[in-house]
């Protein structure tokens, strides 16, 4: 994806489409175009997400769900590199599609989990399923179509970080990450330590047979004790 | 700079989270270094620990807000905190001999306990959604693990793996609930959403984002309709971890939905009342029938328990002061009759291992003539038989009801603990007057001494509720 013209990602993608500015027909002009451009781009990654997410569950090969959930995550890093939040942009990319997807693959090649097995139920279930959705996306609608938010609660809504223009995106989060919301950093790390402790405590077993090293004894060991003679008579084994 | 960044947050009001967050990264090192061997050693540390945070609680309370209003502690916190404290703590310690026996004593079992409990009392002093979340997310997760703790049990792996598919999907829409309070309030602290609610009023997406959140954290006390998983998970599950399941998280859920509607919502008193009535009566009524058919003790408890969740939200109901007394009141009292009753299925034992079925218990008078008058006693007031203190528990929480003019809801409640009267004392038919099997083996010294402490409680209970029902009132005032 190139940057077009006037596209300016780190300042807020939505500067453009308010702020045209009346006066001078030329700024205008480019003004719209940045507006149109900044919906193309937004339609183009929503588009590709939401496709490419529905072929996260619905392809048969779980491979291919990988590699398409793959894409979900390109998209929508596309999508915050338009709200201007670059850092949490390339954090998703390095972090989910460079580790959590990658870790994916390795699972869905190495366990061999009959996907096809899996799904038999399937299209069993796809009438309810759907029905129940669209009941689900009809009251969603209504809802969003009922949407009534007063100006107050925009104004006054919680905007922790500083104003993108005076700092960049990864200072903006460091700055309030360890200080204003420390209380919430610290708990997802239990919360994560829990589910480290809990995969440990689930899944590992010592085995009896698996050879081991003893870091002590091998630091401790000396010719003495690390060759070992044996006078062996002739026409014998040991 | 901002300014508020230089401040450091008062510790002080978290110290006995912070006591058990670091005791719990110290026990796990222990553990980790110390191998099999050190197994007992991090379960009575874990519980010395659990001790500790209550002895900071009860001797130096420090009140007050603090992380940026996130974190609360004051006279309702600390009064439910210790509650959850005490039925962790007995949980670790039931626990023990129950471990010996099935051979799944490991030292991961009380550290994932202590941060389970570490969870809980974040939950209860949540003033925020995040921290509500994040508290509620450690408790579930260790619950998770802990529920399929003994892994070469099929049983246990599958209530583990049920549990933490539904409780999963429960998260998920309670966060897809706060979501939405989120945007159309556009406020995350507790206090800020009441301050936009009763400025802007009520509109459709923040109903729809209540009544999500109310899904989401009622699955946690496993109310009807979101109780399916509780009669599976409660029987799967190793019974220590059942007793665990039934009293702590459900006390501190119970406190969570409290604090979050009657802080948060307040404004919006019609928006939730009407979802917490239908959920107090589905509970109650689903609590009492479906639990009539039952063979194995723990089902029924799991049944019991979600009757239990239908009564004590019948105070809530109410919403004034004297209804979060009754709910608190109620739920120290049902923290006593579950611990007291897990205690003696618990002693269910015989020499070829652990019974659960309730005809187990035929002639238990002639058997273990202790443990049958108190379990009776137990089942006596687990139906609300006065003077016992299940009595004064619903007693509470239906005067609320009536004083807030809902008394339908009373009727009900009152009509709903008539029919399920039938399942407990037909426990205390099967056992005083079946004919005797082989009785179980000695109870273990620690269930004996959780089993007395529960039968003292709920037999005098006339004479200690003037002081526990001053303290849940003094609770209960800090909403008001």
């Amino acid at each position: 994806m190139g940057q077009p013209a006037g596209f300016r990602p780190g300042r807020g993608g939505d500067a453009g489409l308010y702020e045209a500015p009346a006066s001078a027909k030329k700024q205008d002009l480019q003004g719209h175009t940045e507006m149109i451009l900044h919906a193309l781009f937004f339609y183009l990654f929503a588009a590709v997400t939401v496709t490419s997410a529905f072929m996260v569950i619905s392809s048969r090969n779980p491979v291919h769900s990988v590699l398409f959930l793959i894409l979900t995550f390109f998209n929508s890093a596309g999508l915050f590199l338009m709200l201007g939040a670059e850092f949490l942009a390339l954090i998703l990319v390095v972090v989910y599609v460079g580790a959590v997807a990658v870790l994916f693959l390795f699972v869905v090649m190495m366990l061999d989990v009959d996907f096809v097995e899996l799904r038999q139920g399937f299209l069993q279930y796809l009438p309810v399923g759907a029905l129940v959705g669209l009941v689900l996306l009809i009251e969603l609608l209504l809802v969003l179509g009922g949407w009534s938010i007063s100006a107050d609660v925009v104004a006054s809504a919680v905007t922790p970080i500083p104003s993108l223009s005076d700092l960049s995106n990864t200072e903006a989060i460091g700055t309030v990450l360890y200080t204003r919301y420390i209380f919430f950093f610290q708990i997802a790390g239990l919360v994560l330590l829990v589910a480290m402790i809990g995969a440990i405590v689930l899944t590992l077993r010592h085995k009896a047979f698996a050879k081991r090293q003893n870091i002590a004894e091998q630091v401790g060991r000396d010719p003495k004790t690390a060759i070992e003679v044996r006078k062996i008579d002739s026409g014998k084994g040991i | 700079m901002q300014p508020e960044l230089t401040l450091l947050p008062d510790l002080m009001s978290a110290l006995p989270e912070i006591f058990l967050a670091v005791g719990a990264l110290v026990l796990l090192m222990i553990g980790a270094f110390g191998g099999e061997r050190a197994t007992p050693a991090v379960t009575g540390m874990s519980a010395a620990l659990i001790a500790l945070a209550v002895i900071v609680l009860l001797f130096m309370p420090v009140d007050g807000a603090s992380f940026g209003g996130a974190f609360v502690q004051n006279a309702f916190a600390r009064y439910v905190k210790i509650l959850t404290l005490i039925g962790s703590g007995l949980a670790i310690a039931m626990s023990v001999a129950y471990g010996r026996a099935e051979k799944f004593e490991r030292f991961e079992y009380p550290v994932l306990i202590v941060l389970g409990t570490l969870g809980m009392m974040l939950m209860i002093s949540a003033t925020d959604l995040i921290a509500v979340y994040l508290g509620l997310e450690l408790m579930s997760l260790s619950l998770y693990v802990v529920a399929s703790i003994n892994r070469d049990s099929v049983r246990s792996t599958e209530a583990g793996l049920k549990y933490f598919v539904l409780g999963a999907l429960s998260s998920g829409m309670l966060l897809y609930g706060m979501s939405l309070v989120y945007g159309f309030t556009g406020q995350t602290s507790f206090v800020a959403i009441a301050e936009t609610l009763a400025r802007d009023g009520s509109s459709l997406g923040l109903t729809f984002g209540l009544v999500f959140m109310l899904a989401g954290m009622v699955f946690k006390i496993s109310a009807v309709p979101f109780h399916m998983w509780t009669p599976d998970v409660y029987e799967g599950a190793p019974t220590p971890v059942t007793a665990y399941f039934a009293a702590a998280p459900k006390i501190a859920a119970m406190a969570m939905i409290t604090r979050v509607v009657i802080t948060a919502f307040e404004p919006v008193v019609l928006e939730w009342q009407q979802v917490i009535v239908f959920v107090s009566i589905a509970s109650m009524a689903l609590g009492a029938f479906a639990a009539i058919g039952q063979k194995n003790i723990k089902r029924l408890m799991a049944y019991s328990s979600i009757g239990h969740m239908g009564y004590a939200l019948v105070g809530l109901v109410a919403g004034s002061q004297a209804g979060v007394r009754g709910v608190i009141v109620y739920m120290s009292i049902y923290l006593a009759m579950t611990l007291g009753t897990f205690a003696c299925i618990l002693a269910m034992r015989r020499k070829e291992g652990m019974v659960e079925e309730i005809s187990d218990l035929a002639g238990l008078s002639r058997t273990n003539p202790m443990m049958a008058f108190l379990l009776a006693m137990l089942m006596f007031s687990l139906a609300g038989i006065p003077p016992l203190a299940g009595f004064f528990g619903k007693f509470y929480v239906f005067l609320a009801a009536v004083e807030a003019e809902f008394y339908t809801l009373a009727v009900i409640g009152v009509l709903t603990s008539v029919v399920s009267a039938f399942y407990y004392l037909r426990i205390v038919k099967i056992m005083y007057f079946d004919e005797p099997v082989t009785g179980f083996v000695p109870m273990p010294s620690e269930l004996k001494v959780v089993l007395g402490l529960a039968g003292i409680f709920v037999i005098f209970f006339v004479a200690i509720a003037g002081p526990l029902v001053g303290a849940a009132g003094t609770a209960a005032k800090t909403f008001f």
